[in-house]
């Protein structure tokens, strides 16, 4: 069966959509990642979907989801690398996507969350200290 | 409908006496702009529309017909033509409608049975009235073209996006926001924002003369947009009647950083981006 890969890289997990999403594929991304997540104690996830070209509003609400859960396992998430197409899209069907982090490309989310997951551990040295 | 053979003899063989009189009627009316077209090209138009209508009128069909596509095309030529020097529709018109004329005579001239007089020039009437309604339409749909040319490119004109600064764009909005326009901003700037890879976005409503629910509504849709593509808006230019306007109508824009000014709204993108201006002390000249 197709499926998506997801590598990892350091304390991250990176997930790049190279093909088109259909509906079967993105429920499998959703059960690999939330898997890899925890068994890669992973800090981090960033979805690049710059490959991606056509979005309805169930992908659009997948891709909300899988963030949002990633969230919920305590990695930060970026997805980078939204075509203006798709993100108008998006935006048209009212998924503007809130709560999630976003970046242009795969540089920029990488830094983004480093960022992140420095301030989250000077935050909870704070709270430790 | 029978065939009008005669009606197209006679005017074959009347060919130099119609055309001289309907060039010297069309040169004698008031709607001739000389200025515009030269005397000789007037003439050598007229011949070629004589001679195409001669042609087509031998079917006997209205001008719906596949007979009369020639003069249609050459009507249609020549139409594009004048409107392009700058002919108004009854000057265009003119020119179909003062052949009227020169071919009532010759009908009148040649045809004796007053039976068939009649026939022939209701038959002639009918048709030189649809032609002229034919190009009057041309017309109007000319100038249409025009218009609608002429707003696509203001529309291309009025969204510049521009570098204010490494990673910092900026979108000078003037004139009113409809759907039209949102969706010709939006994607010029989220093409930009993919270019340059900017961070930060600010968009300037110091132009726009109202906004209302509808363009609160797109300004927002903009910036989600641009935010899912990796940047930030800053929505700068809030004029004082328009803050207290979209308090009154209620628009939430708590999720967006707005500011008075764009030179705020710049400052406040470049501490985001991390750089900073600073005042170099001015060189006194030596004197």
């Amino acid at each position: 069966m197709e499926r998506i890969p997801i590598l990892k890289m350091g304390n991250f997990l990176l997930v790049t959509v190279q093909v088109d999403m259909h509906d079967r594929l993105a429920m499998t991304l959703q059960d690999d990642l939330t898997g890899r997540i925890v068994k890669d104690h992973a800090h981090g996830v960033l979805i690049d979907i710059s490959s991606l070209e056509i979005v309805d509003s169930f992908i659009g609400r997948m891709i909300g989801n899988i963030a949002s859960m990633a969230r919920v396992l305590d990695a930060e998430t970026v997805v980078v690398g939204m075509r203006p197409a798709v993100a108008i899209t998006l935006v048209e069907l009212g998924l503007s996507l809130p709560g999630v982090r976003t970046a242009l490309n795969v540089d920029k989310g990488v830094e983004l969350l480093k960022g992140c997951i420095e301030q989250r551990a000077t935050a909870n040295g704070h709270v430790a200290g | 409908m029978e065939k009008r053979t005669k009606l197209a003899e006679m005017v074959r063989n009347q060919h130099d006496v119609i055309l001289k009189d309907w060039v010297e009627s069309q040169l004698n009316a008031t709607t001739l702009r000389r200025e515009l077209m030269k005397e000789s090209e007037l003439r050598e138009q007229s011949r070629e529309f004589l001679s195409l209508y001669t042609q087509s009128v031998q079917s006997g069909e209205g001008i719906g017909d596949a007979a009369w596509k020639p003069v249609k095309d050459f009507l249609g030529q020549i139409t594009r033509s004048r409107v392009l020097l700058g002919f108004t529709p009854s000057e265009t018109a003119t020119f179909i409608f003062s052949l009227k004329q020169p071919l009532f005579d010759v009908i009148r001239s040649t045809l004796k049975d007053p039976k068939e007089l009649v026939a022939d020039i209701w038959a002639t009437t009918t048709l030189l009235d649809n032609l002229g309604l034919y190009v009057m339409e041309l017309h109007q749909q000319n100038r249409e073209e025009v218009i609608h040319r002429q707003q696509e490119e203001l529309l291309e004109l009025s969204t510049p996006v521009v570098q204010l600064f490494e990673n910092i764009l900026a979108l000078p909005l003037i004139g009113t926001l409809d759907s039209a326009r949102t969706q010709v901003v939006m994607e010029n700037l989220l093409q930009r924002i993919v270019e340059t890879g900017a961070m930060i976005a600010i968009i300037d409503i110091t132009g726009v003369p109202t906004v209302d629910t509808l363009v609160a509504q797109h300004l927002l849709k903009t910036v989600a947009a641009a935010r899912l593509m990796g940047a930030d808006c800053i929505i700068s230019g809030i004029r004082p009647q328009i803050a207290q306007t979209i308090v009154h109508l209620g628009v939430d824009l708590s999720e967006v950083t707005t500011k008075a000014t764009l030179a705020d709204a710049f400052m406040i993108a470049l501490q985001r981006t991390g750089a900073s201006v600073t005042k170099s002390a001015v060189s006194q000249p030596k004197g």
